[in-house]
């Protein structure tokens, strides 16, 4: 297991740039520039790196898909959002007219994470195969419905691929594609489940959409088990704790705060934020990340733990 | 680790002031210690002063017992108010974004003038009565 790579970071609702923000950004450079050497492409390169990632790039606006990098030939993914799309055109473009096996492990069928299957270009391909696995007795048949008129002009008949669905038990350990998979039942409407990946000594733990009741010890002792000593932990931080246990209580996510201390108490490597706010720009993205870094470094007892926050592209190798 | 809050009147107003770590460990204690202080204050519509000058730390399972008493006493229209935390404990409370649905203020005396011009007085002189 080599890393992962995040296809689509937005939570609940796919967004987009608009026109103003990019406007924005580029006078934000142009301001930066003022009075500085611009004769060379290192000059550019090093005003652009004195500017926030907010002001020179995006967090991207795909709902949530994210790659397993195994290694091998096979992919892994988790969750099938509109960032399901630009991982089956990449995917596709390295074909190279030799059939592919993709391995699916949903969260849960809520739609920002099913709606990038219609868009799969590899589900298209004869020969290849799509393995959808998931926790949920109707896992099927969301997948279908989404597909049947008039939501959509065409059903699963299209798909050339060879298409499979896979129940997994939550709790019990399963190999594929060489990795220990264990999924975990968590709190969200009509439930949702996150999945601990497990090869050669590392671990990445996939925790979306989940909510954390702080009243149960119970709870976050099961958590702390599924997170322990994880290498990266991918954490849906999508509201403040005010929110998440006030206006927002019983939505089904969780916060910055929440994910720093299961991390802490797990012993866990990299907390890697997920899920962002769809009302947040790349500012406010960015704002949410550096609070968190320093209520790391003001809580920590013990190593430090890597506080990162995901965008559309972003790789993390472990 | 033993979370201790010791109270006080002060006019029409209840200081309280815990000390120590409100952690996944002690929370539970914190709210249990927190709810009858809460009861009391929002029977009689008397201001409660969270003194947090000897707080190190709060987890999310203490905030959460923040909010619970917060709500409590709003239901009966008194205030909650947290007062003089440790910078530590100052961040956390703008990082989980709890500054802005509780009243903090940086000192006591602050949180003091908030309740009443008696409670300021009072809390500035001597003659506040000691309980705990």
């Amino acid at each position: 297991m080599k890393g992962v790579r995040f296809w689509g970071t937005r939570g609940s609702l796919p967004v987009a740039l608009t026109a103003r923000d990019v406007r924005a950004k580029l006078l934000g450079a142009l301001r930066a520039a003022r009075g500085r050497p611009l004769a060379s492409e290192s000059d550019l390169e090093s005003i652009l790196a004195s500017l926030p990632f907010a002001a020179t790039g995006t967090y991207g606006g795909h709902s949530s898909c994210v790659q397993i990098d195994t290694g091998g030939p096979e992919f892994v993914v988790c969750d099938m959002g509109s960032g399901l799309r630009p991982f089956g055109q990449a995917a596709t473009a390295e074909r190279n007219g030799i059939a592919q096996t993709f391995h699916i492990f949903l969260s849960h069928l809520h739609w920002d994470h099913i709606m990038g299957l219609p868009f799969f270009v590899p589900a298209f391909i004869p020969g290849n195969r799509v393995v959808i696995y998931g926790s949920h007795a109707g896992l099927e048949a969301a997948l279908r419905r989404q597909q049947d008129k008039p939501s959509f002009p065409v059903d699963f008949s299209i798909f050339g691929a060879k298409l499979e669905f896979v129940h997994l038990e939550p709790g019990r350990t399963r190999e594929v594609a060489g990795l220990a998979v264990t999924s975990m039942l968590q709190r969200h409407a009509g439930d949702s489940y996150g999945y601990r990946f497990e090869s050669s000594g590392k671990a990445i733990v996939y925790s979306t959409d989940s909510e954390h009741p702080l009243a149960h010890a119970e709870h976050a002792e099961r958590f702390v088990g599924f997170f322990r000593d994880a290498d990266l932990v991918i954490f849906d931080g999508m509201y403040s704790l005010a929110d998440a246990i006030s206006v927002k209580a019983d939505w089904g996510h969780s916060s910055n705060i929440v994910g720093v201390e299961l991390c802490q108490m797990a012993g866990a490597r990299h907390l890697c934020l997920f899920h962002h706010e769809p009302v947040f720009d790349d500012a406010a993205i960015d704002a949410v990340l550096g609070e968190t870094r320093r209520l790391e470094e003001i809580t920590r007892t013990s190593r430090p733990l890597h506080v990162s926050a995901a965008f559309d592209g972003m790789e993390i190798a472990l | 680790m033993h979370l201790q809050i010791a109270t006080r009147h002060v006019a029409d107003a209840v200081i309280a002031a815990p000390a120590g770590r409100i952690d996944h460990r002690s929370a539970a204690e914190f709210e249990t210690a927190l709810t009858p202080l809460v009861a009391a204050a929002a029977a009689a519509k008397s201001a409660l002063v969270l003194d947090f000058s000897a707080v190190e730390y709060i987890s999310s399972v203490g905030l959460r017992v923040l909010m619970i008493a917060a709500k409590k006493m709003r239901e009966r229209e008194a205030p909650l108010l947290v007062a003089a935390p440790q910078s530590v404990v100052a961040e956390i409370f703008a990082i989980s974004r709890f500054d802005r649905i509780l009243t903090v203020t940086a000192t006591l005396d602050e949180a003091m003038a908030l309740c009443s011009p008696a409670a300021l007085a009072q809390h500035r002189g001597a003659g506040s009565s000691e309980a705990s």
